[in-house]
């Protein structure tokens, strides 16, 4: 009995929010549709689904090397790196703002060098709203990466190598298709994380509806907007939707990788 | 250890009695913190009672000056508390709507200060100061150098939003800059169309600038003396200029603390006032 009230009060602590946030958007009625089919949210949610699908490919390809190589082999600095790669976990994605504004900024380390030479700016563009999500959002795709290698036996890696197989293909057909649901795990992660960024992308590339205004950055204008929490709700809802959607398809394809291998 | 001593009790009857009885102590421990977690939430509220506090909303354009207020309010009404909470005016009405503990409300525009009185929360408010707005530049850039050069292409612009008081402000600006005695027709829209980023405050807006990430930025007049010479400012001609005036009041929550009424009468005193001309602000038209 006593642990099925803990069940419930954590349930209900959960189910309360999203049944406020349904509430008032029926209160709205014809407002909040409008404004959750608005351009602004239009705008926002396709700038932050292809944002975030450019993170997690960015993630994929830089970061599964990056777990192989923790995983699989030992050279002095390892755990160095390793909590290197879980600083950005740790810190509020504000500080990965200011961070990146101090390397890549006007009067950054390397961005005051690069529109010397080239005349190339990083603030305000899309591309600044890419690199934000990814200095946020790809250690978690590292992380589970690298627990996912680091599970499987070296051993059968090893037996790949007796066979004749190069490192390249004893990853491919040995190691990965056994990391695969670590992996996919990962890259769920790594996705939403970089779906709700707020604060780097605020911070370091700035908000303009079409070119750096992602799905957070719009919910947040219109909380602060003439239409206030109608504005919000509206596009809290749109993004909430998506989410359900993205998560439920993620499962499907977990459970068809799950069977196959 | 306590593995160890499981498998000395390792009869079935033995295991269920004990873990009926681990489980009853973590229900317990569970309800003990949730009660503590009630405690806490309620806690705030008494010591407010007692407690000699006044929270004020303020917009972000006041920051500095009423950071002074609030000292001296405390100097010289000992034993009062005055905490700030500071945002662009359209949050903070957002926030009083929907019930934030708000003694004060100072507002950086008319209309978002009307929202909030005509929905009931708040007193008819008094004006108590002015402001305009200004240009401003990072330190050493020439990218900008007259006001009319923000229309030209490729500058990087910073506004507040649309629906922040300083970017509703900027925008009615600009529309001046288009009309009779402006600059020409078109002024508006090529600016606008330099337009890199939305901020949504203008506190942020004098960041971005000051971080030299933006060319230009509009501002208030005060914000400049803010900034503490990191930026330099470009005066916008007088006739297109639009006056800010900022409304204060106190709050439905804030009738019942008679020092919220004291705050709102010290902000509007000689002493208050003479505050507020030190940041740059107008006195109360």
């Amino acid at each position: 009995m006593g642990v099925g009230v803990l069940v419930l009060a954590f349930a209900v602590f959960f189910i309360l929010p999203f049944a406020g946030l349904i509430t008032r958007a029926i209160e709205g009625d014809r407002a909040t549709w409008d404004l959750a089919t608005s351009s602004v949210a239009r705008d926002a949610l396709a700038l932050s689904v292809w944002t975030s699908t450019v993170t997690v490919m960015l993630a994929v390809v830089f970061g599964t090397p990056v777990a192989y190589v923790l995983a699989r082999t030992n050279f002095p600095g390892r755990s160095l790196c390793d909590a290197l790669i879980d600083l950005p976990i740790v810190l509020p994605p504000t500080v990965a703002g200011v961070a990146l504004l101090t390397a890549f900024g006007r009067r950054g380390l390397i961005g005051e060098p690069i529109e010397a030479w080239t005349g190339f700016t990083f603030g305000f563009r899309t591309l600044a709203v890419i690199m934000a999500q990814t200095l946020v959002a790809a250690p978690f795709y590292v992380r589970a990466a690298r627990a996912g290698f680091s599970a499987v036996d070296p051993q059968f890696e090893r037996v790949a190598y007796t066979l004749g197989a190069s490192r390249f293909r004893a990853f491919f057909r040995v190691l990965a298709p056994q990391a695969r649901s670590a992996m996919l795990a990962g890259v769920v992660l790594c996705w939403a994380r970089a779906m709700g960024e707020l604060g780097a992308t605020l911070i370091f590339a700035g908000s303009l509806q079409g070119s750096t205004q992602t799905m957070p950055l719009a919910i947040l204008g219109a909380f602060e907007g003439s239409n206030g929490l109608t504005g919000a709700v509206a596009l809290s809802l749109v993004l909430l939707g998506v989410a359900l959607l993205a998560l439920w398809l993620f499962r499907v394809v977990a459970q068809r990788a799950g069977s196959e291998g | 250890m306590v593995s160890g001593r499981g498998s000395r009790f390792s009869t079935p009857l033995r295991a269920t009695v004990r873990y009926r009885g681990r489980a009853k102590r973590f229900t317990s421990l569970a309800f003990g913190l949730v009660l503590l977690l009630v405690c806490l939430g309620c806690s705030p509220t008494i010591i407010v009672k007692g407690d000699p506090a006044v929270t004020v909303f303020a917009a972000s354009s006041l920051t500095d000056a009423f950071k002074e207020m609030g000292a001296e309010f405390e100097r010289t009404h000992t034993g009062t508390k005055v905490t700030f909470s500071f945002a662009s005016s359209s949050i903070l009405s957002t926030q009083i709507e929907e019930g934030a503990p708000a003694d004060v409300f100072a507002s950086a525009d008319a209309d978002t200060m009307r929202a909030v009185v005509e929905s009931g929360r708040a007193d008819e408010p008094h004006s108590f100061a002015t402001n305009a707005l200004v240009v401003v530049v990072p330190r050493n850039s020439t990218v900008v150098q007259t006001f009319s050069d923000l229309a030209k292409p490729g500058v990087k612009l910073v506004l507040a939003g649309k629906d922040v008081p300083a970017g509703k402000y900027a925008r009615l600006m600009l529309a001046n800059a288009s009309g009779g005695q402006g600059i020409g027709p078109d002024f508006s829209t090529r600016v606008l169309a330099n337009v890199r980023s939305e901020e949504s405050n203008v506190r942020a807006v004098l960041t971005k600038v000051q971080l030299g990430e933006a060319d230009a930025g509009i501002v208030y007049r005060t914000d400049v003396q803010a900034a503490k010479g990191e930026v330099g400012a470009i005066t916008i001609p007088g006739e297109l200029n639009v006056a800010a005036t900022y409304p204060i009041t106190v709050t439905k929550e804030g009738k019942q603390n008679v020092r919220a009424r004291t705050f709102v009468e010290y902000v509007l005193s000689k002493p208050g006032q003479e505050i507020l001309a030190r940041h740059g602000f107008g006195g109360a038209p």
